[in-house]
């Protein structure tokens, strides 16, 4: 399976996830779906029997609300067990939150409250350093969230101690929470604003699969003595044409015809 | 203290290579002994305390055991979320440590009293706390985190504590260590103040017990059985806010022993801390309640509620305050709830409602 048929997998997981368990935020889930299938690809070295192994490489999911890509990628990829996730999904006494949880295996760490992921995987990414360890650590973070004075402490953090071995990927799909990222906190000049805080900064379309596994496998293959950052322009919804754009899908859950359409639209069998 | 700790620390951190030190930009004269001796092993985080948490937390998932330290509120509340979250829930290595715990920096202003850390922190899952008293606690505070597994506390005065402690073997959560015997009544005093306690009852001539509690929480009914079966009285003491303090951590006990059956009676029990509340009590220390307003005022409406619902005192004057006494007579000791209105001869309108406690 190539990038973009799993990709399209992860979709149609997270579609139903949050349409049968009746949860929210598929719009983020559906902007970082193929960054997500491109790093479950073969640009991240882990895999389900080394969620433990010192050396694998560290991703860390800092939008955590969008837990539907990233559960679905690792119930894909055999992380979990068999049918455990399409069952337990947001079911009390077990650990499949709708905020990404570090009790399930392939999870580093648990995320939900914004602007703390960054800030750990700089801490991991430092140890490997100090230790001479050749693990790489990812962290993905939303664009609503660097609205939090926390990454920008951690943005500092990582260029003054030159983590190389840290690639920060930025999912910028232009809507957060309650509004347009340009109406409710402006971020632009983005890519400025990283290059000026002296990270290495690298822009994409983040829906561009030659161009997210180029950009990724050659930030995880070269140290050159600045963090990486690189900026995904994405589109939230991305996939189904009717969710494109729009914030009422970083609430809504899609049931009925929403439901029926979204899963002809990607590729899903008839119910 | 400080200095005993980090030179402890120092001293430990030669045996336990997995020992990292993070400050917040702060520890001049304090820290030099360990980042001179392990550069590897330390960070100066910068002026940023939720990502030096988080870098902790991070470096601590790496398999290290990572000590914080900064003043007072800054390791603290100023990263609470982190602590809970990255720390906490993650059951990190990580070990927070503030100095100028209680009022060690008073003249330094409100910023610098650290006065409700504890309540805050201790009722973080897996939060193990620990408040010495004197360099000895200091020492044997280091001693225990360094190769404690989990989430840490420590709250250090700053520096020339007189001692508490003519020795110390050992401490261990859930203890408390008898520093001299008596009868009648037992203090159990946690952190530096307790030397100062100590003084004022040999000023007064008073023979009671006198106990140190280094670690707040967890203790058991091995400890508390005992100290409730032996003395009238039980007094604690601590540089911290009445409410959620060390002293309402050992009133929680008492009370679930109660209910458990370990004890036959509750115990009387006298928590000496700092008070949210105001004291009627006509000695001209707080014996009035109201609010003290930044704006000229052109209108204004304040009252106050007992704990049934009644109204006991209302005033459209700001210069008149709650006296503590409702027709006549002084009301008892709890809390009251207020709500003060005003608009400023500027347009500034502000409705500010809340409760207060009287103490009698």
């Amino acid at each position: 399976m190539d990038s973009v048929a799993f990709a399209q997998q992860i979709r149609l997981k997270a579609l139903t996830l949050c349409h049968t368990f009746r949860t929210s935020h598929i719009g983020g889930a559906f902007s970082i779906a193929d960054v997500v299938a491109v790093l479950y690809s073969g640009v991240l070295s882990v895999a389900p029997d080394r969620v433990n192994d010192p050396t694998r490489d560290r991703l860390f999911y800092s939008k955590g609300h969008a837990c539907t890509a990233l559960y679905a990628a690792l119930d894909i990829k055999g992380f979990f067990e068999k049918g455990a996730l399409d069952q337990n999904f947001t079911k009390d006494g077990t650990y499949f939150t709708s905020h990404i949880n570090h009790k399930l295996p392939g999870i580093e760490l648990s995320t939900g409250s914004l602007g703390h992921a960054l800030g750990v995987a700089c801490g991991s990414a430092l140890a490997a350093k100090r230790r001479k360890d050749d693990y790489k650590v990812f962290a993905i973070l939303s664009d609503g969230e660097l609205d939090e004075g926390s990454n920008w402490e951690a943005i500092l953090f990582a260029a003054h101690h030159r983590l190389d071995n840290l690639v920060m990927i930025v999912d910028f799909n232009k809507i957060q929470s309650f509004g347009s990222v340009a109406e409710v906190i402006a971020l632009e000049p983005l890519a400025d604003k990283m290059r000026a805080f002296n990270w290495d900064v690298r822009e994409i379309d983040g829906h561009d699969h030659d161009a997210v596994t180029s950009t990724l496998r050659d930030a995880r293959a070269k140290p050159q003595g600045k963090p990486i950052c690189v900026i995904a322009h994405t589109v939230k919804g991305k996939g189904v044409d009717f969710m494109e754009n729009k914030l009422a899908w970083h609430y809504k859950s899609p049931v009925g015809e929403d439901f029926e359409a979204a899963r002809r639209i990607l590729g899903g069998s008839d119910a | 203290m400080r200095n005993k700790f980090i030179q402890t620390l120092t001293q430990l951190a030669a045996k336990h290579d997995d020992i990292f030190l993070v400050c917040g930009d702060l520890g001049y004269s304090v820290l030099e002994p360990f980042s001179e001796q392990f550069p590897d092993r330390f960070l100066n985080a910068g002026v940023a305390e939720q990502n030096m948490t988080q870098v902790a937390a991070g470096l601590a998932r790496e398999g290290y055991n990572v000590f914080t330290y900064s003043i007072g509120n800054f390791p603290t509340l100023r990263c609470m979320e982190q602590i809970r979250y990255d720390v906490c829930y993650h059951q990190s290595n990580v070990k927070v440590v503030a100095v100028g715990g209680g009022y060690a920096y008073g003249p330094q202003g409100v910023s610098h009293h650290t006065t409700e850390d504890l309540a805050m922190l201790r009722v973080l899952p897996h939060m193990t706390m620990c408040i010495p008293a004197d360099a000895a606690e200091a020492e044997g505070a280091a001693r225990f985190m360094a190769t404690h597994k989990g989430p840490g506390y420590i709250r250090l005065n700053k520096a020339g504590e007189p001692a508490v402690h003519a020795q110390l073997d050992t401490m261990a959560p859930g203890q408390f260590i008898q520093v001299r015997d008596g009868a009648g009544t037992a203090l159990v005093g946690t952190g530096a103040i307790l030397h100062a306690a100590i003084r004022e009852l040999d000023a007064a001539g008073k023979a009671w017990a006198v106990y140190s509690a280094p670690f707040v929480g967890s203790y058991g009914a091995d400890v508390l059985k005992p100290l409730a079966e032996r003395y009238e009285r039980i007094v604690t003491i601590e540089e911290h806010q009445l409410n959620g303090g060390f002293g309402a951590s050992v009133a929680e006990v008492f009370s679930d022993m109660f209910d458990a059956g370990t004890l036959k009676a509750m115990p009387r029990l006298k928590r000496i801390a700092i008070p949210n509340a105001f004291t009627p009590n006509g000695d001209g220390r707080n014996d009035i309640f109201r609010p003290t307003i930044n704006h000229t005022i052109l209108a204004y409406h304040f009252v106050l509620y007992n704990r049934y619902g009644e109204r006991i005192f209302e005033t459209f004057d700001y210069g008149t305050g709650w006296d503590g006494t409702y027709k006549g007579k002084l009301q008892q000791s709890g809390s009251y709830v207020y709500r003060i209105r005003f608009t400023s001869i500027t347009g500034w309108q502000s409705d500010n409602n809340g409760s207060v406690l009287l103490i009698r």
